[in-house]
């Protein structure tokens, strides 16, 4: 009994003595930090992606504390809610940003975008495109291997099996840009989610010229500028062969939409809309019948093709919506550019 | 010296399949059309200095230098100039060409001497051969196509001990350089004669021992010409031989230090086909506008293989219509030997300086098996001829660790794809190391320009 007592008052003297050494020694070599960068970690989403441009959230907070105002510190995954309890933390102003999504900007489709080749090394988009062009005609588009879902963290993209193309999920998509980095080939972009999360975008980087560009794929931008002509607030410039739409100066008033003879320029998150009578000028042409491929594009003011339209269009996942009149002229297109 | 000598490290032995050696060399007849790139070379990509709608002059200079590494681009047809702009090459990327459609007959640009008839006198004027060399476009044809210009005039530092000429041809079925060694034996030893004055140094030429009948040649025409300091040297049969620290290993027994270029250790190796075209650049004038091309593989009959010359801008399909079409077996098309050519992902691409080959290979010779896990039988380890570890390095590269790589040696890999070809597991070691070397090249190079900026400021 002795034995076991003994121990047990040697221990926790020792234990005692040890933490009282320990106590001073931290006290002696204590890091001055300033409180606040704890305080703001605590705040922060906690994911480290990285999209902020600082190596994790403790490495932004440390930043932020540090800088004199936040105009370089901006963390994309929380957004401005989360940046408005920094700015109150710290007592600075936070600038407001608009939310970003990452968009896909490639309708390369199997349908769309036929295989010149087959491609049999490393399922890595990376080391595709230090090999080559890719297994298609189109030496601009996505290369399909998903390196860009491997380096979402926060599992917002994956692959469509039967287009071959990633999707992203809105509602999980923070706009860190980690995909941004990881394409070789800078097919996505991060756009402004827009107000209710409409947006118009050419979904083509294909710089080629219009009859290369469209014998590679079916639904490229072949660079023909009908849109930029029909856009009335100067949102659109057309620089090799490929048009881009500012996301600042656009109205989401869709008529480039309508005019894009290859379907190239997308429209989400626009309500469904009942049909009305006096729908824009080419969908009055034509008849639901002639629509070439099953139209799940949403709602392109081919207002009259609804019913062939039973999807929402929430998603990226945005087909084509060629019906044959605009085919027409796409080939006039091609031929005028040659 | 011993009587066959190879390098020290690693190599493998794979069948050489030498299947076209011999088919003697025949002139491809001229296309209608033919479409000149301006990345015909290492470095910046050449600057057209020709307009659409000019005529051109065969051998008439038709691009200039973009940089201090980069060489001048000529016509090699008499025509009009109808287009310049991209084009995709044989990897499916856009880069400049210049598309000159024929009008006729060759008509030689002025100064180009078209007789046949040797000339074994060497000028005395280095610099005056350096500046034809450079004014002909000559550019290293053992396949990096680097500037042979520059690499000839290593600077006042640099002290070259030993020109060594490069005939190994290791790469299975390519043959265009044994032919050459046989078919322009005079010219390659005179232009190896006119290289070696320029560098004041000996020269060995060395030539793999499956080709006796080249060895042979190339003696007796030494021997015949009379050249002091040159000799031929029997290599055994291994692949990389050809590769440019192998054979200096094999033949001076030096090794190169890591980041090191071949110089650092005295020696200069060029490539046989470049002794070629140096000798028509400094004895005839002639730019380099042709080179030799095999069409083979192993689902060709032997009498549908050839040894072509070709001049630069030819449609790589127009060749394979020539030579009968693309046989019904062939499941890919490589550019250059099976172990480091690319596979052409664009067959309506065009011919440049560096082309080597059209190899037709088979379904069951192209086909990846599926990889399975490493079981660490160091197969890879014993093959890299850098004495690499390349299953580590495909390792360290999944994990991301950047400075792991830089530690172990990425950048020296030299992407001769023996770890590729030895490895039971199939697995990709050098699609993933090929990366990794990228990667790590960045960052060295980064790190050198910041440090160079650093310096500079610090001068100010």
């Amino acid at each position: 009994m002795n034995t076991i007592i003994w121990t047990i008052v040697t221990l926790t003297v020792l234990g005692l003595v040890l933490a009282l050494i320990l106590y001073f020694v931290a006290q002696k070599f204590k890091v001055e930090e300033d409180p606040r960068i704890d305080q703001v970690e605590k705040v922060m989403p906690g994911a480290n992606c990285g999209g902020c441009g600082f190596a994790g959230c403790r490495a932004f907070a440390d930043a932020a504390v540090k800088a004199s105002d936040l105009s370089t510190c901006f963390c994309p995954v929380g957004g401005n809610e989360v940046m408005n309890k920094v700015a109150a933390i710290l007592g600075k102003e936070a600038a407001v940003k608009a939310p970003q999504v990452a968009v896909v900007r490639c309708n390369g489709s199997c349908a769309n975008r036929e295989r010149t080749n087959i491609y049999d090394g490393v399922a890595s988009c990376r080391v595709k495109a230090a090999l080559y062009s890719g297994d298609t005609g189109c030496s601009f588009g996505c290369l399909g291997c998903g390196d860009c879902v491997a380096a979402c963290s926060f599992g917002a993209i994956s692959m469509d099996a039967e287009t071959g193309l990633p999707v992203v999920d809105e509602s999980k998509c923070t706009g860190c840009g980690s995909c941004v980095k990881a394409c070789p080939k800078n097919v996505i972009e991060l756009r402004n989610k827009g107000p209710r999360g409409m947006r118009v975008y050419v979904s083509c980087i294909n710089k080629d010229k219009g009859g290369v560009a469209r014998k590679a794929c079916k639904a490229a931008c072949i660079g023909c500028g009908k849109c930029a002509k029909v856009c009335a607030h100067d949102a659109i410039t057309v620089v090799d062969n490929v048009a881009y739409i500012d996301f600042a100066k656009c109205k989401l008033c869709k008529k480039c939409v309508a005019e894009c003879p290859t379907g190239a320029i997308h429209a989400v998150g626009f309500p469904v809309l009942p049909p009305k009578p006096a729908a824009a000028k080419p969908a009055a042409e034509q008849k639901p019948a002639t629509a070439k491929v099953p139209a799940a594009a949403a709602n392109a003011p081919a207002a009259e093709q609804k019913p062939a339209a039973p999807q929402p269009a929430a998603t990226e996942k945005v087909a084509a919506p060629k019906v044959e009149e605009p085919v027409n002229q796409a080939k006039k297109e091609v031929s005028d550019g040659q | 010296m011993a009587s066959k000598i190879t390098f020290s490290i690693g190599g493998i032995h794979p069948n050489d399949s030498k299947l076209a050696r011999e088919r003697a060399i025949e002139v491809l007849p001229l296309p209608e059309v033919v479409y000149v790139s301006m990345a015909q070379h290492l470095g910046a990509p050449a600057k057209p200095v020709v307009a659409v709608g000019d005529s051109v002059k065969t051998g008439q200079v038709i691009a200039e230098p973009g940089g201090f590494i980069s060489a001048f681009v000529h016509s090699p047809v008499t025509g009009t100039v109808k287009s310049i702009g991209p084009r995709k090459d044989l990897a499916g990327n856009n880069v400049t060409h210049i598309e000159i459609v024929r009008t006729g007959e060759d008509e030689w640009a002025e100064g180009i001497d078209l007789s046949e008839d040797l000339v074994t006198a060497i000028p005395d004027d280095r610099e005056a051969m350096l500046a034809r060399i450079k004014a002909c476009g000559v550019v290293g044809l053992g396949g990096a196509t680097f500037p042979t210009h520059v690499k000839l005039n290593p600077g006042p530092a640099a002290k070259p001990e030993c020109l060594i000429l490069n005939g190994a041809e290791c790469e299975p079925f390519l043959t265009s350089d044994y032919r050459i060694l046989l078919e322009q034996t005079d010219k390659i030893v005179v232009g190896a004669a006119i290289m070696q004055k320029i560098l004041g140094c000996r020269c060995v030429i060395g030539i793999e021992e499956n080709k006796p009948e080249a060895i042979e040649a190339v003696k007796a025409t030494v021997a015949r010409l009379g050249y002091q300091n040159m000799v031929v040297q029997t290599l055994k049969k291994r692949y990389p031989q050809g590769g440019e620290k192998q054979l200096i290993d094999a033949v001076m027994r030096r090794q190169v230090k890591s980041g090191a270029l071949p110089i650092s250790v005295g020696a200069v190796v060029q490539n046989v086909a470049t002794s070629l075209a140096v000798y028509d650049a400094v004895q005839k004038n002639r730019p380099l506008i042709t080179n030799t091309l095999t069409v083979t593989g192993n689902c060709l009959p032997v009498e549908a293989q050839h040894n072509y010359l070709f001049r630069i801008g030819m449609p790589l399909s127009y060749i394979a219509a020539y030579a009968g079409g693309v046989p019904e077996g062939a499941a890919k098309i490589v550019s250059g030997g099976p172990m480091m050519g690319k596979a052409i992902a664009n067959m309506d691409a065009c011919t440049v300086k560096g082309s080597s080959s059209l190899l037709y290979l088979s379904e069951e010779s192209t086909r990846r098996a599926p990889a399975t896990n490493c079981i660490r039988c160091g197969r890879c380890a014993s093959a890299c001829p850098m004495g690499l570890e390349p299953f580590l390095l495909a390792r360290l590269y999944r994990a991301g660790d950047n400075d792991g790589l830089e530690a172990n040696a990425v950048q020296d890999c030299i992407e001769c794809g023996c770890c590729l070809y030895s490895c039971p597991a199939n697995i990709p070691l050098l699609d993933n190391i090929r990366q990794a070397k990228g990667q790590v090249m960045g960052i060295i190079r980064a790190r050198a320009a910041a440090a160079k900026a650093a310096a500079e400021a610090a001068k100010k």
